[in-house]
């Protein structure tokens, strides 16, 4: 459904993302793991297109959305969730959703407020309440369900469990199984190699921008080696 | 009492329009971080638009269609001028897009003169409305009440969108970040638009507005640009009810100022600003500036490093060029030099703070006509030589630079900006309103060199010595360690902090070291033409030395100055013609979009693929 091919970043004229090819099928759920500074981060902007890959192809559902505008490749179906969360903080949380709302797509769920309301409970009271006076882990659950009113196929979830608490990350687990029985594909970064494994099936690892491992989940755990030496727990 | 009410109404029948640009401005300014410096055109496009149309279309209904007409009209060209000109540089630095506006004034006075024609047009009354009502005694008239009664309507017209629509939804959202609001899947390029088109009819409106009050005349771009961004700054960017709110204070306090204190009320309206942002930063109800978190982008600032030979021969040549001047050209250009070289020391003053602090000055005229009153001040009252006064010009453009520069540096960004604005209007209205002393409209006269520098050539070479002086020092500064402490403190105020540099004193240092070299200039200027008038302190004077830093380029040392050589050559030779100011506008959008590193910087690329220079990369 995706597949990066050659794909190199910089910003400036530091070289960020080193020939990354990498793909993720439909339905599944894929971890991109890594420490920091490793560019996760920068991997999620280049499918987003938010930092254009300067050589290589990035390929959505068979087209080639390389340098697309990035309001483009949402409205191809493709959400981006980032790491900074980047809420509205001067708009209420029914705004904020409004932000995100997209026309209806074909093949996609079609979310309406009650239904994010109905993943993320938490958010329902708070719906009048502003951005800046949501807790960190509302403010994760209030991006992550702004991105879904966009009615997308496809998220980018960066490091959803950064910097919240347990429960709450259990929580957010939960919801991306549910999601991904829903039928949506998700590729998302992570640190914390205990949530990927509660909710991935297939594991992409880089370190300085080069990948340095791609397989199943499965295949992650008969090689602790790698883990150990790309990954620290 | 009843003068005292007929006053408060008239003032509130004033903010109306005021209001209207205002918050024009300031929507356009939250969502594309763009400081329109057209807006003031539009609104006088709005004008004279709305005039035509009410001698097209008779009676009460067109008198009103008219209006909504032209508020129309003028949102479209600003969408036309939005698509050309700015479109293409949403992504350089805040100043680029500055200047593109500043290009799209001089067009549009221009096309405004071409069309409508120099004389000032007087606006057709209200049908209907062309009486007065007396309000305990005092006759107030009718259109001011209509006026009074209506603006609350657009206010609310205009919250009632911003704040209950999608459409306004998105627009705060993109206020706030407008790269989010693209990654979920919002075209900003449209939703730009749409404001640009929404602020500028409002500007349109506001100029139709007022026709019957104001009439049109091709002054109104400018002297509206003042109170606007007063308004702007004092309620507060990017809040509606602020610009509402600092709309009506402004315009009473206008009123009263006429009747009671028809002296300052310029610099009244200045005074009221300085004084409410010292107490709040942000305006009356602003809020805390975060521009720039996650916009801006460019190429990495090249690393200043001393000028290679093939340059030092360059300018080498350059100077032995000038310096012989004199032998082998005639009268003429010996003046026309010596105006362009203290040009230049001044461009290149505000170049240094501009380039190395990245502190942008809209008011830097201040201290170059600061400098040049206080020679001619002290000439026509104290009799003092011109020795003298050259060295007390550049001292007393300093004093001003650390006092104003204390009250602008509490501010940042584009409050900085309006602050030193408003330094230079208050300057500005003190030297034109304070007739018993500077003269007023009449300026100074009579302010010439001593006897043995009165000679042209003698002059010239003073000014050599003087000038390029001055561009060494300014550029020796850039190569000491206070340059890299001032460079440390515009790429990162925190960092530059953590590593003990107390960023607020090296730019108020900084601030005051240009202010003085820009007060030298001004002291060389009034030697040089024999006299001083207020227009040397106008914000259109602080204007053009920013669009020279432009064009000779920001990240380059030596472009204030040769930007300043460019500027004041082309500008003697262009306003030869009718129309330069089209010419120059023009010249300016097309540098803006297709040059945008400057000429400096052009030509440094240039050379670099031809091999004349090293790139960046061989040198390391
Ligand atoms: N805007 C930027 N400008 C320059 N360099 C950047 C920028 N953003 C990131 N980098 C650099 O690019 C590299 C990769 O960064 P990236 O944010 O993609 O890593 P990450 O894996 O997401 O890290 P983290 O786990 O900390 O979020 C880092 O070395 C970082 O310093
Ligand atoms: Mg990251």
């Amino acid at each position: 459904m995706l597949e990066l091919k050659g794909v190199n970043s910089f910003y400036g004229k530091a070289h960020v993302l080193n020939d990354l090819n990498f793909s993720v099928d439909r339905g599944r759920v894929v971890a991109l793991l890594g420490r920091n500074g490793a560019g996760k981060t920068t991997t999620m902007k280049s499918i987003m297109q938010l930092v254009r890959p300067r050589t290589g192809t990035v390929t959505y559902q068979g087209q080639d959305i390389t340098g697309w505008s990035s309001h483009r490749v949402a409205r191809n179906g493709l959400g981006y969730v980032p790491e900074e969360r980047r809420i509205f903080t001067q708009l209420t949380v029914a705004e904020n959703l409004e932000v995100g709302r997209q026309p209806p797509r074909e093949g996609c769920t079609t979310w309406t407020e009650d239904m994010v309301f109905d993943l993320f409970p938490n958010l329902a009271e708070r719906r009048q309440n502003y951005g800046k006076a949501l807790s960190g882990g509302e403010q994760q659950m209030l991006t992550i369900a702004r991105t879904l009113m966009g009615n997308p196929a496809f998220i980018l979830l960066d490091e959803p469990s950064e910097g919240i608490a347990p429960v709450i990350v259990e929580q957010m687990a939960r919801a991306i199984l549910q999601l991904k029985q829903d039928g949506l594909t998700v590729l998302l970064s992570e640190q914390n190699l205990h949530f990927a494994q509660a909710v991935a099936d297939g594991v992409v690892i880089i370190e300085h921008g080069t990948q340095q491992f791609v397989g199943s989940l499965a295949d992650l755990q008969a090689h602790p080696d790698i883990r150990d030496q790309h990954l620290s727990i | 009492m009843g003068l005292f009410i007929a006053q408060i109404l008239t003032g509130l029948a004033n903010a109306g329009a005021l209001f209207m640009v205002a918050s024009g401005l300031s929507l356009i300014f939250g969502v594309t971080r763009v400081v329109n410096f057209a807006h003031g055109s539009f609104y006088m496009l709005g004008a004279y638009v709305g005039y035509s149309l009410m001698q097209a279309l008779p009676g009460v209904a067109g008198f009103w269609g008219a209006i909504l007409l032209a508020g129309l009209i003028v949102g479209v060209i600003g969408v036309i001028v939005e698509i050309c000109v700015l479109r293409p540089v949403y992504r350089a630095p805040e100043l680029f897009q500055l200047v593109a506006t500043f290009g799209v004034i001089l067009v549009i006075q221009d096309l405004t003169l071409m069309i409508w024609g120099p004389q000032d047009l007087l606006g057709p009354r209200a049908p209907g409305l062309k009486g007065i009502i007396r309000i305990m005694g005092e006759p107030v008239p009718q259109y001011d009440i209509a006026l009074i009664a209506i603006t609350p309507f657009v206010a609310i017209g205009l919250w009632y969108l911003i704040t209950r629509t999608r459409v306004g939804t998105l627009v705060r959202a993109a206020t706030q970040d407008r790269e989010m609001v693209g990654a979920l899947g919002v075209n900003q390029s449209w939703l730009f638009t749409g404001v640009f088109f929404l602020g500028c009819a409002l500007a349109g409106l506001g100029g139709a507005l007022q026709l019957p009050k104001g009439g049109a005349d091709l002054l109104m771009d400018f002297s509206i640009l003042g109170a606007v961004f007063v308004v702007v700054v004092i309620g507060g960017m990017g809040s509606l009810p602020g610009a509402y709110l600092a709309a009506v204070i402004i315009s009473i306090l206008n009123v009263f100022g006429v009747t009671y204190a028809p002296q300052s009320t310029l610099v009244l309206m200045f005074v009221v600003m300085v004084v409410v942002l010292m107490i709040r930063p942000f305006g009356l109800l602003g809020k805390e500036e975060v521009a720039g978190e996650h916009g801006q982008t460019g190429e990495p600032e090249r690393p200043i490093k001393p000028a290679g030979p093939r340059i030092r021969l360059l300018v080498t040549t350059l100077l032995v060029i000038l310096a012989l001047l004199p032998l082998y050209s005639g009268n003429f250009a010996v003046v026309l030099v010596t105006d362009i070289m203290i040009f230049c020391l001044f461009a290149a003053s505000l170049h240094f703070m501009l380039g190395q602090g990245g502190l942008v000055s809209f008011g830097h005229a201040a201290f170059f006509g600061g400098g040049a009153y206080a020679a001619a001040l002290l000439v026509t009252y104290a009799s003092t030589p011109m020795e003298l006064a050259l060295v007390l010009a550049p001292v007393s453009a300093g004093l001003a630079a650390i006092v104003i520069g204390w009250v602008c540096l509490r501010s940042t960004g584009v409050y900085f900006a309006m602050l030193t604005l408003a330094f230079g209007q208050l300057l500005w209205s003190l030297a034109f309103q304070w007739g018993d002393v500077t003269g007023g409209d009449d300026g100074l006269v009579n302010i010439w060199p001593s006897a043995w520098a009165s000679d042209n050539t003698v002059y010239y070479y003073l000014a050599f010595t003087l000038c390029v002086g001055g561009i060494l020092l300014l550029r020796q500064a850039a190569h000491a360690p206070f340059g890299y402490a001032l460079r440390a403190a515009r790429d990162s105020t925190r960092q530059a902090e953590a590593t003990g540099i107390n960023t607020k004193r090296v730019q108020w240092v900084a601030f005051t070291f240009a202010g003085t070299m820009a007060g030298l200039a001004g002291g060389l200027f009034v030697f040089s033409k024999g006299s001083i008038f207020p227009n040397e302190l106008e914000t259109a004077r602080s204007f053009d030395a920013l669009i020279v830093v432009f064009l000779g380029g920001v990240k380059t040392l030596s472009g204030g100055w040769v930007g300043g050589a460019f500027f004041e050559g082309a500008k003697d030779y262009l306003t030869r013609f009718e129309y330069w100011r089209l010419t120059l506008g023009l010249l300016i959008i097309f540098v803006v979009i297709l040059g945008p590193e400057g000429i400096v910087g052009s030509l440094r690329k240039a050379g670099e693929r031809i091999g004349l220079l090293k790139t960046p990369e061989d040198a390391t």
